[in-house]
């Protein structure tokens, strides 16, 4: 690969689904702020301000238009990233001994982002987090709204109220991961063009 | 940690309907009040209407998911007497003191539309029939729930009584506070939804529904009508009090 070339770094269904995700979960996270502060499970509630609906049923209304988007696509991209060995490729392995020295680094500001074809250990476990995370979500979310016809699920995670707060715990560490995400998308500018042109001028040590 | 005291931070928060409206206004103008949001999905600011259609559309959709995941058959959970919540919540969209009171004596359940026998029923006539119990879980919309234990009659069963077409679509409802709803016909004919004459083995008190309620375990909270004067099938969908304000007019669990 020549310096200054183009390197395909994202495929694009995975440019596609990633954008309709983050509108999906932002439509998620803040309609669903909205439906917490109807009956909180904890002492404090979300800003009015930071929420989508304006009241429970219009959040209501929000939260079960958007679940469908974030369905659709979820699966369209795990079906992908399984079937074309992308996941395989990209997010795995995630070898302990990377990831911890990799979190370590990102942790001190050293993590390097040389070639970003290549994800790093604390990279790979992030992402396979969230789509995780996305996973529970969506499980907990049908446990909610379905708890009689979904039972036999909601008796995985402690039945109806057990899904209640592991719908909020499961939410609190997605918005966690989008705050770091995008952190680290500020800290080193130029993954963000990449995510919507798919390409990234070949660093001199690109493979 | 369950909600004991849902009324202090329930419906209830919106204690009369004029302010309900308002609510409702405010979510047409306020419901995009994240510019970004508008944005992004491409839509125009003023353009709440338009958005508002989509929203509907997809809450029509629900529905209908819903009725056909809904399994006729399948059970809610029934739990022990140990598990029942007390004191069990009051939940309206009015304060304590403005539970509508009601007459027994002069009491008559008012049966019309799809049916064979139109009379009405009074309530000495309604505690003759057979009864059943259930210890189930009330989830409100709001999100909390409680458990508690209710008697009555299986509904399927009085439907049956009153010769109803258990081919028409809906069953709708009726009440003393101006609550109105009503539910398809095959929740109606689940084998726990009931017309509700006790709670906790006591006549239904006024704050839970005197003289009668209709408690589905397959619906939530709001879809179970308390103080229900008079019932009609139907084939025409008979909207609802808080379903025609923008929530889920399936509503199931």
């Amino acid at each position: 690969m020549q310096p200054g070339s183009h390197i395909k770094v994202h495929p694009l269904l995975v440019r596609i689904t990633h954008w309709v995700n983050a509108f999906a979960i932002l439509i998620m996270v803040l309609s669903g702020w909205q439906i917490y502060n109807a009956s909180p499970l904890f002492g404090f509630t979300f800003p009015y301000g930071l929420t989508l609906g304006g009241w429970l049923a219009g959040a209501l209304q929000w939260h079960f238009a958007a679940m469908w988007l974030l369905a659709a696509n979820g699966l369209v991209y795990l079906a992908y990233g399984i079937l074309s060995g992308h996941f395989r490729r990209k997010l795995l392995p995630v070898p302990p001994g990377a990831l911890l020295h990799d979190v370590a680094q990102a942790l001190r500001g050293k993590l390097a982002h040389d070639d970003l074809t290549v994800y790093n250990a604390a990279q790979r476990a992030a992402y396979l987090g969230a789509i995780a995370l996305a996973v529970v979500l969506v499980l907990s979310g049908l446990v909610i709204w379905k708890p009689v016809q979904f039972y036999a699920l909601g008796m995985l995670m402690g039945d109806y109220e057990g899904a209640r707060y592991l719908h909020f715990f499961a939410m609190a560490l997605l918005v966690l991961f989008v705050a770091v995400h995008v952190l680290m998308v500020m800290l080193v500018p130029r993954t963000f063009p990449t995510m919507i042109t798919g390409r990234a001028r070949a660093a001199a040590k690109g493979e | 940690m369950k909600r004991k005291y849902g009324m202090l931070n329930s419906l209830g928060e919106f204690p009369r309907p004029q302010i309900a409206r308002i609510e409702r206004r405010l979510f047409l103008k306020q419901g995009l009040s994240l510019g970004a949001l508008t944005l992004l999905s491409g839509c125009n600011v003023t353009d709440t209407e338009s958005v508002q259609k989509v929203l509907t559309g997809m809450s029509g959709w629900n529905d209908r998911v819903q009725a056909w995941l809904f399994d006729p058959s399948r059970l809610a959970p029934e739990f022990p007497e140990s598990a029942i919540t007390t004191p069990f919540p009051f939940n309206a969209f009015y304060s304590k003191n403005e539970v509508p009171g009601i007459d027994a004596n002069s009491y008559k359940l008012e049966v019309s539309g799809l049916v064979r026998e139109k009379k009405s029923w009074t309530l000495p006539e309604l505690y003759a029939l057979p009864q059943t119990s259930q210890i189930t879980r009330h989830i409100c919309v709001e999100g909390w729930s409680a458990i508690g234990k209710w008697s009555g009659v299986r509904f399927s069963e009085f439907l049956q009584r009153i010769g109803a077409d258990l081919t028409a679509k809906y069953v709708g409802f009726k009440c003393a506070d101006k609550y109105y709803t009503g539910i398809d016909m095959p929740t109606a004919l689940h084998p726990q939804t009931q017309l509700t004459l006790r709670f906790a083995d006591q006549i239904l008190p006024p704050e839970y529904g005197f003289p009668m309620k209709l408690r589905m375990p397959t619906k939530l909270g709001f879809k179970n009508p308390k103080h229900i004067m008079a019932l009609f099938v139907t084939n025409a969908n008979p909207g609802g009090y808080w379903e025609d304000q923008g929530y889920n007019w399936f509503s199931g669990s």
